[in-house]
């Protein structure tokens, strides 16, 4: 079988599996490093699902009123249900103005304030004096486009800078050696068939996240989680895997998002009675309390009965309240959403919306060095050689239990930096060729190779379904044992099922019947350690809201949670602590208090 | 009429039929181009038949059921299909434009559906944009700063540059662009002389850096573009903006660029 694949070698000092935000960040800073460097993608960079962020990038700039990092900081240990690490997230803070001044500085179209500087709105959970004071104005926006604004910017150093990029390759898994060091990757170009291997001393991973285990997900079709997948098949951790974000406002039926931007900038929701619900759940910010919290609301309210529509299923965003002026220079992008996708003119008439998932807090463990973990039982915080991990892959982590929005096009910029950073403390330019004394290339190989072959009787697509269907109803916004062993025991048929294939074209140039039988394998075992991480952590925290655990319970649950998938399918379960600590004597450790808005 | 490049002495030929036998379906048909190049064949015309009931409003949605459900080696690409990312670009129903947000509504009878015209086609709905992306390049589409008028105590206060929201609003109607290139591909020059003229998209992308009054290059820029070929292959035929499924409006910011060189020579 191998034999007939033919294999172009590649050198590099270090690569990034990815070129999103994060993995764009990373490669412009080791690039600029005079390391040699490779970025790898399976989609051209404006593609990647960074695109699509709206809202802002979260920096306590202060340009529109008072703001502090220190604020910033006490919001995100917050907003992550003390989950989050705190060395992490004072590292993130406490660098995100420079991040977003840096950006600037590569010519990011930002909106303006009338004196010129970077423009800012309100998001939900950001406030001011610790948790006190008025709503902060800390998104930075370029309209509602942030992210493409962003993503193009990066692009375009990245253009500057030279940068080598292998586009369209689709990465298939690590290659790691006989000692557990990461060596590189194997990579298959889509455009004319061949496979690489690229050897690097450092190997980033910016792969993303894996909202497509979902039905109805804000996700692109590409987050399947790819890079979670390779590391979960090298016997290393993913972390906190059962918290995934619901955002409070995808719309109706479609599950394209409306972001939290317009409730920033003046708009509410209502329930079939025409009452402001959110004021009951939480009286002080209202509509701009966390997203765990307003989702959880939405579905209680549909779940009483008061949901809009027919069939009393969701529920109503208003902005036509709101100067039309202002809806068209502020949020232009989610105007032509609602028109194209619920067919609404928003000036005119609210939005259905409906809780949909929208982001993974879980992923590969790392350190705030960006550094991947492979803790063992005397060390929690012991690192795996020549491997790092940043972005919605990642799971640094600095959003504990939930992220607050702007929050991760942030640390996508603070992190996509550290991961450079360390890798040019690591590296040294010229550095003696990798050699891999392991028999990795061939098991890559293998796996490619007999699922190219498989002549089952089951279509990618049929598989990838029953799987969606399971974690949107057994895995959702409320869960209880019940529910999610229900799950797992339904997902034993479909995993049946995926032995059993059909992949009907053959060839190796632009196989996406191939490569979506790929990310169905990575989506499965994601989707089947979240399902085990859910049913293992008994208590209420964040995203993961447990209908028979309902209080969050510091005394046996304030532990990052660790899966393990062997290759058998078994999963193990474990914990890591949370760093309480932080970083420097700028700012004292936050204890945990009672979590309300 | 829109022509296209097709694989060297090819035809277009006829293709398979999948005929949906159901009843009570609110049938549509699609007529997609198929083309493998790890075969020796002609490309050729596929039928599908689909029922609109069970199939989201997109056209988009329309192939995602068809390589799910009936033929799993359909190619094509797609990614955020909110319209965004500009990966599902290709020719519907005689015009380019993004297959995630054309509804299949808009079109009477069979969808007809071809890769974006005068690309060289990689398989089936995807073309291969490599040179776009090279002439994209070309253009060196990023911000050169001056560092004279860099105010370096803002700077040593890690303070952003100010830009006034009048000097912002010169980027609008640019910026936006999602490098889909439905517009390039339309435009009748462009496909005679696409390896020299760059085309609506890119002359956009020129445009966004020539008005972003933070860069420092406008002089240099517009002398680059000044270029028989390069620029003034530009007919204002009016394509790409027609074509344009974000609303941009190409052929404008080209008239623009034409004049700025005139009045600033
Ligand atoms: C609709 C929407 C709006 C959002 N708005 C905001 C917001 O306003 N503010 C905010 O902070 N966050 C927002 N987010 C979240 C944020 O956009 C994402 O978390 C973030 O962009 C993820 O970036 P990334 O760099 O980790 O990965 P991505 O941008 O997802 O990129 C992943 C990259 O990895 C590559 N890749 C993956 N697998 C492979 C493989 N097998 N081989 C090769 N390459 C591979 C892909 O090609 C891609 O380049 C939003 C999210 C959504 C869905
Ligand atoms: S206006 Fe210019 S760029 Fe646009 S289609 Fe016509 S010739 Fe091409
Ligand atoms: S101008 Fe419009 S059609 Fe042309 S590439 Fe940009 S978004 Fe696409
Ligand atoms: S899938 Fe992104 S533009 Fe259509």
């Amino acid at each position: 079988m191998n034999k007939s694949y033919n294999i172009i070698d590649h050198q590099y000092d270090v690569i990034i599996v990815g070129a999103g935000g994060s993995g764009l960040r990373a490669t412009l800073g080791v690039a600029e490093a005079g390391l040699k460097t490779a970025c790898i993608s399976k989609v051209f960079p404006t593609r990647s699902h960074t695109v699509s962020a709206q809202g802002g990038i979260g920096a306590a700039l202060g340009n529109m009123g008072e703001d502090n990092w220190k604020w910033h900081m006490f919001d995100t240990v917050k907003g992550s249900d003390w989950l989050g690490d705190q060395d992490a997230i004072e590292y993130l803070c406490s660098n995100a103005s420079a991040a977003v001044i840096e950006l600037e500085e590569y010519g990011m179209p930002f909106s303006r304030t009338e004196d010129g500087k970077i423009y800012q709105r309100p998001f939900g959970g950001h406030l001011t004096h610790n948790g006190e004071g008025v709503p902060a104005m800390r998104a930075c926006a370029a309209a509602d486009r942030t992210g493409h604004a962003m993503l193009h910017t990066l692009y375009q150093q990245s253009m500057k800078h030279n940068v080598e990029f292998f586009i369209e390759y689709f990465v298939l898994d690590l290659l790691m050696d006989n000692e557990g060091k990461c060596c590189g990757i194997i990579a298959w170009c889509l455009e004319d068939g061949t496979m690489h291997r690229f050897l690097a001393h450092q190997t980033i991973l910016a792969t993303g996240g894996y909202g497509r285990t979902y039905f109805s997900s804000t996700s692109a079709h590409i987050c399947t989680g790819d890079g979670n997948a390779m590391v979960l098949r090298q016997n290393l951790p993913l972390s906190d895997m059962e918290f995934i974000q619901f955002h409070p406002t995808g719309v109706y039926g479609v599950g394209v998002l409306i972001s939290e931007g317009a409730r920033g900038e003046g708009g509410y929701l209502t329930n079939s009675q025409g009452e402001r619900f959110m004021e009951r759940y939480a009286p002080n910010v209202k509509d701009l309390a966390s997203r765990d919290v307003v989702s959880r609301s939405i579905t209680l309210e549909i779940n009483e009965g008061r949901g809009c529509g027919q069939n009393k299923d969701h529920v109503l965003l208003h902005l036509e309240h709101l100067d039309a002026a202002i809806i068209n220079k502020r949020l232009p992008g989610i105007s032509e959403t609602a028109s194209i996708f619920a067919s609404v003119d928003l000036t005119q008439e609210p939005i259905p919306v409906l809780p949909t998932v929208h982001y993974n807090m879980g992923g590969i463990p790392t350190n705030y060095r960006t550094e991947v973990l492979s803790p063992s039982k005397s060390n929690p915080d012991n690192i795996c050689e020549g491997l790092m991990a940043i972005g919605e892959a990642a799971c640094v982590s600095v959003h504990g239990a939930n992220r607050l929005g702007t929050n991760s096009l942030i640390d996508l910029l603070v992190f996509g930096k550290s991961a450079s950073n360390v890798a040019k403390e690591k590296v040294k330019p010229n550095s003696a060729a990798i050699k891999i004394n392991s028999n990795s290339t061939e098991e890559v190989l293998g796996r490619f190779d007999k699922l190219r072959y498989s002549s089952g009787d089951t279509k990618t697509g049929e598989v990838r379904i029953s799987m969606q269907n399971i974690m949107q109803k057994n895995c959702a916004v409320f869960r209880t044992q019940k529910l999610i062993s229900t799950g797992i025991e339904n997902f034993k048929n479909i995993e049946t099922s995926l032995e059993n294939l059909n992949i009907e074209d053959k060839s190796l140039i632009f196989n996406t019947d191939l490569t979506e039988a790929l990310e169905l394998q990575n989506l499965m075992a994601q989707s089947k350690v979240t399902l085990h991480s859910a049913l293992y952590r008994t208590e209420s925290r964040g995203a993961h809201a447990r209908e028979d655990f309902t209080e969050r319970d510091d005394e046996n649950w304030l532990v990052h949670s660790l899966v393990w998938l062997d290759k058998k399918g078994t999963v193990q379960l474990g914990n890591r602590p949370v760093h309480m600590n932080t970083l420097t004597n700028h700012i004292q450790s936050i204890p945990p208090k009672k979590r309300v808005y | 009429m829109v022509q296209f490049t097709l694989p060297a002495n090819s035809k277009v030929v006829e293709g398979c039929i999948y005929q949906n036998k159901d009843q009570n379906i609110l049938l549509k048909k699609l007529k997609i181009y198929r083309w493998d190049p790890e075969k020796q064949e002609n490309p050729r015309l596929d039928t599908y038949e689909i029922d609109q009931k069970k199939c989201g409003p997109m056209v988009l949605d329309a192939l995602i059921k068809i390589k799910d459900e009936i033929d799993t080696t359909l190619t094509f690409r797609r990614s955020c299909r909110e319209g965004v990312c500009g990966s599902c670009a290709m020719n519907i129903d005689g015009i380019n434009t993004l297959a995630c947000i054309k509804p299949m509504n808009e079109i009477k009878n069979e969808i007809k559906v071809y890769p974006l015209p005068h690309m060289k086609v990689v398989k089936d709905l995807v073309p291969d944009l490599s040179e776009a992306y090279k002439q994209l390049e070309s253009i060196k589409p990023w911000i050169e700063k001056d560092p004279e008028t860099r105010n370096d105590k803002v700077h040593l206060k890690k303070r952003e540059r100010k830009q006034t929201p009048e000097n912002r609003a010169k980027l609008d109607g640019k910026w936006e662009c999602i490098l889909c290139f439905c517009c390039t591909t339309s435009c009748p020059s462009y496909w005679w002389n696409g390896d020299k003229y760059l085309g609506p998209a890119v002359l956009l992308q020129a445009s966004r850096w020539i008005n972003d009054t933070r860069d420092s290059r406008r002089k240099e820029r517009l002398k680059e573009i000044d270029d028989s070929f390069k620029l003034y292959r530009c007919h204002s035929i009016m394509n790409c903006t027609q074509s344009c499924p974000k609303g941009l409006n190409p052929a404008k910011e080209i008239a623009e660029i034409k004049k700025a060189i005139v009045t600033e020579k």
